[in-house]
């Protein structure tokens, strides 16, 4: 892992593949899916995020928008990622991707091809564009843990 | 003809900051500009000699502060040729705007029509938005031609005796075309209509006669011209003025009240400015005026337009490029890198030293018309060289997504 981590080519590569070829790029418009509109002033990715959350376990995440390189392949990595996943896995692994957005100490092997945004802060307006659809996930696990499921 | 060079010397800001390891090229104009370091010793006067309040004391120094603010406004009248009672000092453009929007409303009833179009500044369309939703006014839009420009036919099929008030830009903050105000005016007026003109993005960058021109408001704001944040202003008609209300009351701009509820307020521009003032950056507005003053704003337009020609010359050669407004009348310069989202670009600019800003500039309803989710602005002012423009070009030439991705690695 370390050695593909210091080889910007190959991470390069992964943002360049999701942002071309993004994965569960298709909303269902499902009604027990939960949704986030992620967009605001500042920013001008413009993404609509959903997740079916059954108890406490992602069943699936799919996302749609407008949006750059970074938000569209983060997100696109975080679906793939966190799809399957348990609350608190899926807990644990946000936990470690925020770690390594802002610079500490992280797991990287939980982080998989989310590593390839482990230097994005050299942009530091761009952190946002790297968070936007993990934000959207972290809040909708929030509200279907208040939900109790 | 200016000397960029010698000019160039009195900003701070233009000696050799870097910016992520490149010579700094500031091409943000649009958004605000620099000052020259007689702005920043007039704003540390005031509060290294003078200090005290304005409109409030009886000794010397409060008098002293009093004459150097009113001072701001007489230049200001005598920079727009207007009437130093017809100058209200604001926070800024979009107050400016509001001011104006909300101080109106009282003579606008059901089924009257505010008139703007798709290409104004998100201040200049949303307090007029809102005015309609409250009072049941129609807020309709002028067409645009394909380039964006609007066309004074277009202003004249749509005017009628139902139109009460033309809110439009002089000079569009998304695409830089100058509108024919004047002939604006004129129509509007013939129909009864108000016309409140945004100055924010021309008073920078030419001369503006609001008594030629003959709009009824105008709003501009001092960071967009060398001057400090936090103030700006609106002229009006001093007629207008007073017949409209304040949004706010309070101290400073009531002349009598008692305790039974009756207020007396001042005359206009002072019932608009209640509670104290941003003191230090009038003063420093002041001297904004003074220095674009003493190099001419018909030579800073000529400068400028000059400049911008030569860039669009040499951008119009590359074949990566969309440019939105080849033919813009002011120092903005709209564009994207084919195939490459708005904000990879802005980093990949970034981090080349050169700043330029991505996103919709507030002009929201503009992107339906360029068919484009986000563009890239680069806005010139007097101060900018050719020598910048060239390594501007050299960047914009490297844009590749590559590239574009490569910042963050
Ligand atoms: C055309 C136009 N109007 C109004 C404004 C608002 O100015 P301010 O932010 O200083 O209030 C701007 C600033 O971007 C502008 O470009």
């Amino acid at each position: 892992m370390s050695e593909l981590m210091n080889d910007p080519m190959i991470l390069r590569q992964i943002i360049m593949d999701h942002y071309q070829y993004p994965r569960n790029h298709e909303l269902t418009h499902d009604d027990t899916y939960y949704t986030r509109h992620m967009a605001s002033d500042s920013c001008i990715d413009d993404i609509h995020v959903e997740a079916k959350i059954q108890n406490h376990k992602i069943e699936d995440i799919r996302f749609d928008g407008v949006a750059c390189t970074i938000a569209t392949a983060s997100t696109s990595i975080m679906s793939e990622l966190l799809m399957g996943k348990t609350i608190d896995e899926a807990n644990h692994i946000i936990e470690n991707y925020h770690a390594m957005i802002d610079g500490k100490d992280y797991d990287e092997d939980l982080l998989e091809e989310a590593v390839a945004f482990h230097t994005v802060g050299k942009q530091a307006n761009r952190i946002k564009c790297a968070t936007i659809g993990w934000k959207a996930m972290e809040e909708m696990i929030a509200e279907s843990e208040k939900n109790g499921k | 003809m200016i000397d960029v060079e010698k000019i160039r010397k009195d900003f701070p800001m233009l000696q050799n900051k870097k910016m992520q390891g490149h010579d700094l090229i500031y091409f943000d104009n649009a958004a605000t500009t620099f000052k020259p370091q007689c702005v920043i010793d007039a704003v540390t006067h005031y509060y290294t000699d003078l200090s005290v309040n304005a409109h409030r004391g009886d000794y010397e120094l409060s008098y002293q502060v009093d004459s150097e603010y009113e001072g701001c406004r007489k230049a200001v009248a005598s920079f727009i040729h207007a009437d130093e009672k017809e100058i209200v000092f604001t926070s800024g453009a979009s107050n400016s705007l509001n001011l104006v929007a909300y101080g109106y409303k009282k003579f606008l009833k059901k089924g009257d029509v505010v008139l703007s179009c798709e290409a104004e500044h998100a201040s200049n369309i949303l307090p007029w938005m809102k005015v309609c939703e409250e009072v049941g006014c129609e807020l309709c839009y002028i067409e645009l031609d394909e380039e964006g420009r609007l066309p004074i036919e277009n202003f004249r099929k749509v005017m009628n005796e139902r139109v009460k008030v033309v809110a439009l830009a002089q000079v569009t903050n998304v695409l830089g075309y100058e509108v024919p105000m004047k002939e604006i005016c004129a129509i509007a007026h013939e129909y009864g209509a108000i016309v409140t003109m945004d100055i924010a993005q021309s008073a920078p960058h030419m001369s503006v006669d609001v008594k030629d021109i003959d709009c009824d408001f105008a709003s501009f704001s001092a960071h967009k011209m060398c001057g400090p944040t936090g103030i700006g202003v609106l002229y009006g008609k001093f007629e207008l003025l007073q017949k409209m209300d304040p949004f706010m009351v309070g101290g400073g701009s009531n002349a009598r009240f008692d305790m039974c509820g009756n207020i007396l307020l001042k005359d206009a521009p002072y019932k608009y400015e209640t509670g104290t003032p941003a003191i230090e950056a009038v003063i420093g507005f002041h001297a904004a005026i003074d220095y674009l003053s003493a190099i001419g704003m018909d030579n800073i337009h000529q400068y400028e337009q000059e400049l911008h020609a030569y860039a669009i010359e040499k951008l119009s050669k590359l074949d990566n490029l969309i440019l939105y407004n080849p033919h813009a009348d002011g120092g903005i310069i709209t564009f994207n890198v084919k195939d490459v989202f708005a904000q990879d670009a802005a980093s990949y600019f970034n981090s080349q030293g050169v700043a330029v800003r991505a996103g919709q500039h507030c002009a929201k309803l503009l992107m339906d018309k360029l068919n484009t989710s986000a563009t890239l602005r680069a806005s010139c002012t007097f101060y900018n060289t050719k020598e910048e423009v060239d390594r501007f070009v050299e960047v914009c030439k490297n844009a590749t997504i590559e590239n574009c991705l490569n910042v963050f690695f």
